[in-house]
C-alpha cells in the first residue's frame, strides 16, 4: 500500500526556501555593504518577519479550512491572543523605564488609576510562563468554542458566522479600558525581550530567523498530521461528514483536535509578530483581518499548506506595495483578487503552477499522445 | 440540533409496545407462528412501537420490526413510507419520540449516537453512493477497516499488517483491485456502490442496512449485487431497502412492506404482492 511521504517535492522545496531565507536574508543584511543590490536593508527585516508570521497563520487556517472543511472567519482572535500574551510579557519587562516610572504597573494602568496589578497579569514577567500562555490561551478558547460548536453540529456558513462573532466580541471587549489590556491603544512602547533591546538590529534578525524556523516547524507539524491516518479521516470529514460518522468516527473530536492545534499555531504566529511590529491592539481582532487570512489561503491554494503560506506572502507583499502607491484602492484590489482567484484559479497559485508544469511536461516528449487535462483548468 | 428528544422514557411504553407488536404481526398467524418472547430477546435488531414525528407529520407510526441473527430482510414500500426514517432511527441519526430499539438484546439504540452505534456493529449504505471522493479506493477501504476510532490512536503513517490484509481481501471481494489507486470520485456509479458495500464490510458489522443498492445499476450489476448480498447474509444480518422488484425477487427473502410509517404486510414476496392492501397501496385506490 503506497503511503504519502511526509515531505514531498513541493514541501521539500518550501522548507529549503524558508530555512535558506531565514539564514541568507539576515546574512545579506549583516555582511553585504549597503550599496550592494542584494543587500536587504534594515527596515525590510521586521517587514519580512511579519510576512513569515502571516504565513504561519495561513498554514494554521489552511489546516482547519483546507483539510477539515471548517471555514474560520475568526482566526485573527487566536493570533491576537497569542500576540497579547507576548505583549503582556514585553510590557512587564519595561519596568520602571515607563513614562510614569512605576516598577510594576504598565503606563496605561497608572494612567487609568489602577492601584495594583490585575490578577491575570501575574506571572507574565516570567518568559516561560508567558510563552506557555501563548499556547494555552488561544488553545483554551478554541477548545471551549470547538467543544460546543462541533458537538452541537454547527457546520458550514453558520459556524463561520459564529467564529466571526467570536472575534468581533473579543474586539469590543479588548477596546474597553477596564478590561485591563490597554483599551484601544493596546500594548506598545516595548523596551526589551529577554534582556535584548527590542529594536536592535541583532534582535530583529534573531526574531526574523525564529519566525522562519517557526514557519518551517509549523508546516512540518501540519504536514505530518495531514499525511497520517488522522489526516485522511479529516479529509473524509470534509468531504462526507455523515459517512465518516456512520463508519464509527466521532467527527467532533477529530475537528476539535485540528481546531485547537490550529489556534495554538495562530497564537505562536501572533507572539512572533508582536515584538517585530512593536505593538498589539484590538484592531487585530477586527473581522476584516480574519477574512483577509482566508483570502491568503484561497489565493495560494486551499488544502496544500504550502499554498497557504505562499498566498500570505503574495497578498501581503502586494498589500505593502499597493498601499504605498495607491492606498485607497487596496481593498478594491484585494476584493478583485479574491473574485478572480475564485473564478479562474480554484486551486490557487499553487494549483496554477502545478498545472503549468504538467502541461510543460506533457508537451516536451512529443511521442506522448495523451497530455493530461488538469482539473484546475 | 437536528435531533429530536424522546418525549417519553422509551422503557415506559415497553409493555404496551410488546402488545402492539403482536397486534401488528397478528395477520401472519395463520402462515407462521408469531415470534414469542424468547425470539424477541434473542433477535439481533428489535424495534417496537417506534414513532417519529416531524412537526406533527408521523414519519414512523408505531413501527415494529424484528430481524434475527444472519437474516436477510427486504423492505419495500411506496415513497414516504418511512424506510429512510427507519434507518435513521436504527443508526442514531434520528431519535424516536417513543418506542424501543434494541440491538443484540441489550443495547438501547435510542440513547447512542451514530459513531457508537457504528462501533457496535451496524453498518449503513446510503441511497446515493457516498464514498470519500478525494481519497484513493484503497484509502476508502482503509478508513473503514475496523480499528480504534479515536483521533490520537490514528496518528500513524503506516497501516498495520492486519489493516493491509483486510484491505487486500475486501478489494478482491468487491472487485476493485485494479482500481485501487484511482480516486474514488472517478469511479463509475456501480463501482461506487460496490466500494461503499466494501467499506461496510470492512467495519465487520453484525447488521448491514443497505439503502437501494441497485439504484442506477445495469442489469448485470444488479444481479451481481444480489449475489454479493446473499453471500454476505450467510454470516451477517442484512436489511435491504429497495424499489426494484426484480432485485427483491433475486434476493428471495422475507419481505416487509411499509406504509405510512408502519408495517403493512410481511412474508414471502409472492404472498405480500398478492395481499390486497399492498396492491391498493402500490397501485392507488
Amino acid at each position: 500500500m503506497n503511503r504519502t511521504r511526509i515531505i514531498d517535492r513541493t514541501g521539500g522545496i518550501f522548507l529549503i526556501v524558508v530555512l535558506a531565507a531565514g539564514v541568507l536574508i539576515p546574512a545579506s543584511n549583516l555582511l553585504l555593504p549597503a550599496g550592494n543590490p542584494l543587500h536587504v536593508p534594515d527596515y525590510m527585516i521586521p517587514l519580512l518577519g511579519k510576512y513569515l508570521c502571516y504565513a504561519l497563520l495561513a498554514v494554521a487556517v489552511d489546516l482547519v479550512w483546507g483539510y477539515c472543511g471548517v471555514l474560520s472567519l475568526g482566526h485573527g482572535a487566536f493570533f491576537a491572543l497569542g500576540g497579547y500574551a507576548m505583549g503582556m510579557y514585553l510590557m512587564r519587562q519595561i519596568g520602571s523605564r515607563g513614562v510614569y516610572g512605576n516598577p510594576v504597573l504598565p503606563d496605561f494602568m497608572v494612567f487609568l488609576n489602577y492601584k495594583e496589578l490585575p490578577w491575570f497579569w501575574e506571572g507574565f514577567n516570567i518568559f516561560p510562563f508567558a510563552m506557555l500562555m501563548v499556547l494555552v490561551v488561544p488553545g483554551t478558547l478554541a477548545f471551549v468554542f470547538g467543544w460546543f460548536a462541533f458537538r452541537s453540529r454547527v457546520t458550514g456558513v453558520y459556524l463561520s458566522i459564529i467564529t466571526q462573532a467570536m472575534t468581533f466580541a473579543l474586539m469590543l471587549a479588548f477596546f474597553r479600558n477596564d478590561m485591563g489590556f490597554g483599551g484601544n491603544n493596546g500594548l506598545t512602547d516595548f523596551k526589551d525581550i529577554l534582556g535584548f533591546p527590542i529594536s536592535a538590529p541583532s534582535t530583529r534578525l534573531t526574531l526574523f530567523f525564529l519566525s522562519a524556523v517557526a514557519l518551517a516547524a509549523g508546516y512540518l507539524l501540519c504536514r505530518a498530521l495531514v499525511t497520517s491516518k488522522y489526516g485522511k479521516v479529516l479529509v473524509a470529514v470534509r468531504d462526507a461528514e455523515s459517512r465518516t460518522r456512520f463508519l464509527g468516527y466521532r467527527v467532533e473530536n477529530y475537528k476539535l483536535v485540528a481546531w485547537v492545534l490550529s489556534a495554538m499555531l495562530a497564537g505562536v504566529a501572533g507572539a512572533l509578530y508582536v515584538p517585530q511590529v512593536g505593538i498589539i491592539n484590538p484592531s487585530e481582532f477586527a473581522p476584516a483581518q480574519s477574512i483577509e487570512m482566508v483570502i491568503w489561503v484561497a489565493v495560494g491554494g486551499r488544502g496544500t499548506l504550502v499554498g497557504a503560506a505562499l498566498g500570505a506572502l503574495i497578498v501581503n507583499a502586494g498589500k505593502t506595495w499597493f498601499t504605498g502607491v495607491l492606498p485607497e484602492a487596496w481593498l478594491f484590489a484585494l476584493g478583485a483578487l479574491f473574485v478572480l482567484v475564485t473564478l479562474f484559479l480554484p486551486k490557487g497559485v499553487l494549483g496554477l503552477a502545478a498545472s503549468l508544469s504538467e502541461k510543460w511536461k506533457a508537451r516536451r516528449p512529443s511521442s506522448d499522445p495523451t497530455p493530461s487535462a488538469t482539473p484546475a483548468e | 440540533m437536528s435531533m429530536l428528544t424522546p418525549s417519553a422514557d422509551p422503557y415506559a411504553v415497553k409493555s404496551q409496545g410488546a402488545l402492539s407488536l403482536e397486534a401488528e404481526l397478528g395477520f401472519l398467524k395463520e402462515e407462521q407462528p408469531a415470534p414469542d418472547r424468547m425470539a424477541l430477546t434473542s433477535a439481533l435488531l428489535y424495534l417496537d412501537n417506534i414513532t417519529v414525528s416531524f412537526d406533527g407529520f408521523r414519519a414512523l407510526n408505531a413501527l415494529s420490526l424484528v430481524i434475527g441473527e444472519a437474516e436477510m430482510r427486504a423492505i419495500i414500500g411506496p415513497n414516504g413510507a418511512g424506510k429512510t426514517t427507519m434507518m435513521d432511527v436504527i443508526t442514531g441519526k434520528t431519535r424516536p419520540n417513543q418506542g424501543v430499539a434494541l440491538f443484540a438484546g441489550t443495547n438501547d439504540l435510542t440513547s447512542l449516537d451514530e459513531a457508537a452505534i457504528a462501533q457496535l456493529g451496524i453498518g449503513r449504505k446510503f441511497q446515493t453512493p457516498t464514498v470519500f471522493d478525494m481519497h484513493s479506493v484503497e484509502d476508502n477501504i482503509l478508513l473503514a477497516v475496523k480499528a480504534d476510532r479515536r483521533p490520537f490512536s490514528n496518528m500513524e503513517w503506516n497501516p498495520s499488517r492486519h489493516e493491509r490484509e483486510r484491505v487486500e481481501e475486501l478489494l478482491e471481494r468487491v472487485r476493485l483491485k485494479d482500481s485501487r489507486h484511482r480516486r474514488a470520485g472517478d469511479l463509475s456509479h456501480g463501482q461506487k456502490q460496490w466500494l461503499e458495500i466494501g467499506m461496510l464490510l470492512a467495519q465487520e458489522p453484525r447488521l448491514l442496512l443497505v439503502d437501494e443498492p441497485a439504484a442506477g445499476m445495469t442489469d448485470q450489476e444488479t444481479a451481481d449485487t444480489a449475489v454479493l448480498l446473499k453471500e454476505i447474509a450467510k454470516t451477517r444480518s442484512v436489511v435491504v431497502v429497495e424499489h426494484d422488484m426484480q432485485f427483491v425477487r433475486d434476493l428471495d427473502v422475507k419481505v416487509t412492506v411499509l406504509h405510512e410509517g408502519s408495517v403493512l404486510a410481511e412474508g414471502p414476496l409472492d404472498q405480500v404482492s398478492a395481499d390486497e392492501r399492498v396492491i391498493e397501496v402500490y397501485l392507488g385506490r
